[in-house]
C-alpha cells in the first residue's frame, strides 16, 4: 500500500474511506437497546463521555496539546444548557446548540492565551485555568448553585416527540445520536489537510510554520473544536440527568478524561470511544470500592499504559495486527 | 506597635517558606531534566508519614524525626527514579505526566490504605508552642521555628549549589546537558542524586507541614497545585526565583484568605496566570 504513489486528495481519500471493523462498531453501540436494556441509563453516560474523550482526542491526540483543564469546557457547557433550560427554552436541541457556541466562545478565548505556550508552561497554564473555572462555578452560588448544584432544570421532549424516560431510552438513543453526528464531524475534521496539519504540529511545531501552516492559528482553531464538543458533551449530561453539579468541572474529571484516553489510545478517533466504554463499564461495576481504591487501579493502570502500551490498546492492537499479517 | 497587616505579612513569609522547601527539589529536578514530575508531593507526603509514624508510635522529639523524614524520603525517591522515571527522561510531556499522576493516585490509596482518610495530628513539642509578643504582635513559635528551618534549608542548598563540585557539576547540567556530559560529567548519576536530595527536602517540607495545614491522603494532590505554581512562576531551575514566587504565593495566599475570603483560591491562580502571560518562562526562568 505505501508504495503506491497517490495524489494528495487521493491519499486523504484512502484515509477517510470507512472499513467494516468500523461499521460494526457503529452497529454495536445499537446493541444495548435490545440486550441490555437496564442498562441504558449507563450507556448514555458512556456515550456522553465517549463524547468527551473524542473532543480530548482531537487536541492531544492530533494537535499533541496536553490539557490538564479540558473539564473546564465540559462544565460550561453543562452550566450553559443548564440555565438555558432554566431561564429561557427546555427544548434540548437549541439548549445544545447555546452551550456548544458559549463553549466554542470560551474555548477560543482560553486558545488566544494558551496556543503561545509549549511544555510544562502549556501544562501548567490548562492546569491553572482549569482550576480557576472550577473555583468560580464553586463560588458563583447565586448562578450555579455552587457545592448543591444546579437546581430546577427541567427538559422538554426531544424534537417534541421523546420524552425523557426512566429507563434510558430517550437519553442513549439522543446521546448517541450526538455521538455518533460529532463523530462524523471529527473524521472530517481529522481526515481534512487541517487534521494533517495539526498532526505536523504534533510532530513538530517550529517546522510547520516553515512549510506555511501557522501553528498557533491551527492549534487556536483545534483547541476552539475541542471546547465546543466538550460543551455539548456537558450539555448532553445536563440535559440526560436534567441536574448539573460542580463535579462536571471538576480537576478530577479533566484528569479522568486524559485517562480514558491515553487507555484507549489517543490519535486514533476510537481511542477515546473504547476507552470511556472500559473507564465507565469498570468504574459502574466496582462502584462498591471506596473511591480512593478505585484511583489506586486507575494509578497503576496509568502507570502500566506508559511502560507497557504507549499507544493504548488500540495502538497495542493494531501493532499485535500488524504482526500477525506478516507473519 | 505595628498594625495587624504585618502579622498577615508574617504567617505569610511563614507559608511562602513552607512552600519553598516543598518545591524547591522540583523546580531544580524540572530545571535539570525537564521532567514533570507530578508525584513530588506524593514524596512530600511520604516525609509527612514517617514523622506522624515516628512520633505517635514510636514517641520520637518531633525534631529528631525531621532528618529521618529527608532521609527515607530521598531513599524511596531515588528506587522510584531508577525503575520508573530513567526510562521517560526522553519520552513526551505527555508520558511523564500520565506516568507521575498515576503514582500520585497510587500514593494516594496507599495511603488511605494504611493510615486512614482522617488528618493525622502530631503533638506539637512545648518550645514550639504559644507564641512570642514582638511589638505588639503575636508571631507563633512554630512558624518561627519554620521560618529559620527553611532559612538554614536554603543557605544549604544555595551553598551546596554554589561552592561544591557537585553544585558546580548540577549547574553545569542544568545549563547545557549535552556540553556537561562532553566534559565528563555523569548527569545520569548527578541527576539521581539531585532527585533523592530533592524529593527529599519535600519530604522535609511534608513533616514540616503537619503542623500548619495538617496531613490527609489527599495531600499529594492539594499541595502540587501550590508547588507547580511556585515552580512556574519561578521559573524552572531558578533556586532565588523558586523563593521569591514561594513567598509571593504565599503572602498572596495568607493575604487572600484574610482581606477577601469571598475570592477563595483566585488569587494565586490569578497570579499565576498574570505571571506567565507576562514571562512564559516564569520570572528567572531561563528558557
Amino acid at each position: 500500500m505505501a508504495d503506491v504513489p497517490l495524489t494528495p486528495r487521493a491519499y486523504l481519500q484512502a484515509q477517510s474511506r470507512w472499513t467494516p471493523v468500523e461499521i460494526a462498531f457503529w452497529l454495536a453501540t445499537l446493541l444495548p437497546f435490545w440486550l441490555l436494556p437496564d442498562y441504558l441509563s449507563l450507556a448514555s453516560q458512556v456515550a456522553i463521555t465517549a463524547l468527551f474523550a473524542l473532543s480530548l482526542d482531537i487536541l492531544l491526540g492530533y494537535a499533541g496539546v496536553v490539557s490538564l483543564g479540558h473539564a473546564a469546557f465540559f462544565g460550561i457547557g453543562a452550566y450553559t444548557a443548564g440555565l438555558f433550560s432554566k431561564f429561557v427554552w427546555g427544548a434540548p436541541l437549541p439548549g445544545l446548540l447555546v452551550a456548544a457556541i458559549v463553549s466554542a466562545a470560551s474555548g477560543f478565548v482560553v486558545s488566544l492565551i494558551v496556543a503561545r505556550f509549549r511544555h510544562f508552561t502549556l501544562i501548567m497554564l490548562t492546569l491553572g485555568i482549569g482550576l480557576l473555572m472550577q473555583e468560580i462555578a464553586n463560588r458563583a452560588h447565586w448562578l450555579t448553585g455552587g457545592s448543591d448544584g444546579l437546581q430546577g432544570i427541567s427538559i422538554n421532549k426531544v424534537l417534541g416527540a421523546f420524552n425523557f424516560d426512566l429507563y434510558g431510552y430517550t437519553a442513549y438513543g439522543y446521546s448517541l445520536a450526538v455521538l455518533f453526528i460529532l463523530f462524523l464531524c471529527a473524521r472530517r475534521i481529522v481526515h481534512s489537510p487541517f487534521g494533517l496539519a495539526l498532526r505536523g504540529i504534533r510532530e513538530n511545531w517550529t517546522r510547520m510554520p516553515a512549510i506555511g501552516a501557522p501553528s498557533r492559528a491551527h492549534v487556536r482553531m483545534a483547541f476552539t473544536i475541542a471546547a465546543a464538543m466538550a460543551g455539548i458533551a456537558g450539555a448532553l449530561l445536563t440535559q440526560t440527568t436534567q441536574s448539573a453539579a460542580l463535579e462536571s468541572i471538576s480537576f478530577g474529571r479533566s484528569a479522568d478524561v486524559l485517562v480514558m484516553l491515553v487507555l484507549g489510545g489517543a490519535g486514533r478517533l476510537y481511542g477515546g470511544l473504547i476507552g470511556a466504554a472500559i473507564f465507565m463499564v469498570a468504574r459502574d461495576q466496582f462502584s462498591g470500592i471506596a473511591p480512593q481504591y478505585w484511583y489506586f487501579w486507575i494509578g497503576l493502570l496509568l502507570i502500566g499504559v506508559v511502560m507497557f502500551l504507549p499507544n493504548g490498546i488500540l495502538g497495542g492492537l493494531s501493532a499485535l495486527a500488524a504482526r500477525w499479517r506478516k507473519s | 506597635m505595628l498594625p495587624p497587616i504585618f502579622g498577615v505579612l508574617f504567617d505569610g513569609i511563614a507559608y511562602g517558606m513552607l512552600l519553598f522547601v516543598l518545591s524547591v527539589g522540583l523546580s531544580v529536578t524540572l530545571g535539570l531534566m525537564n521532567f514533570v514530575n507530578l508525584a513530588h508531593c506524593a514524596f512530600a507526603m511520604v516525609g509527612g508519614y514517617v514523622t506522624v509514624t515516628l512520633v505517635n508510635t514510636y514517641n520520637w522529639p518531633f525534631i529528631a524525626t525531621l532528618p529521618v523524614a529527608f532521609i527515607v524520603t530521598a531513599l524511596i525517591s531515588v528506587v522510584f527514579e531508577r525503575v520508573f522515571y530513567r526510562r521517560l527522561y526522553r519520552a513526551s510531556d505527555l508520558d511523564q505526566v500520565l506516568l507521575t499522576i498515576g503514582l500520585a493516585f497510587v500514593s494516594v490509596a496507599v495511603a488511605a490504605y494504611f493510615f486512614g482518610t482522617l488528618q493525622q495530628p502530631i503533638p506539637t513539642p512545648a518550645f514550639l508552642r504559644g507564641s512570642q509578643q514582638v511589638l505588639g504582635l503575636g508571631l507563633g513559635n512554630y512558624r518561627i521555628f519554620l521560618i529559620v528551618t527553611a532559612l538554614i534549608v536554603t543557605v544549604l542548598v544555595v551553598a551546596g549549589l554554589e561552592y561544591t563540585r557537585f553544585g558546580a557539576m548540577v549547574r553545569a547540567a542544568v545549563d547545557n546537558q549535552r556540553m556537561a556530559s562532553g566534559l565528563g560529567i555523569n548527569v545520569d548519576a548527578t541527576f539521581a542524586i539531585t532527585f533523592a536530595i530533592g524529593s527529599g527536602l519535600a519530604g522535609l517540607g511534608g513533616a514540616l507541614a503537619i503542623e500548619i495545614v495538617g496531613l490527609d491522603p489527599s495531600f499529594s494532590f492539594t499541595y502540587l497545585v501550590y508547588v507547580l505554581i511556585v515552580v512556574a512562576v519561578g521559573g524552572l531551575g531558578s533556586i532565588a526565583g523558586s523563593f521569591i514566587a514561594a513567598m509571593l504565593i504565599g503572602i498572596s495566599d495568607i493575604a487572600g484568605k484574610y482581606y477577601f475570603p469571598e475570592l477563595g483560591a483566585f488569587l494565586i491562580y490569578l497570579v499565576m496566570i498574570a505571571v506567565l502571560l507576562w514571562k512564559p518562562s516564569g520570572l528567572f526562568g531561563k528558557r
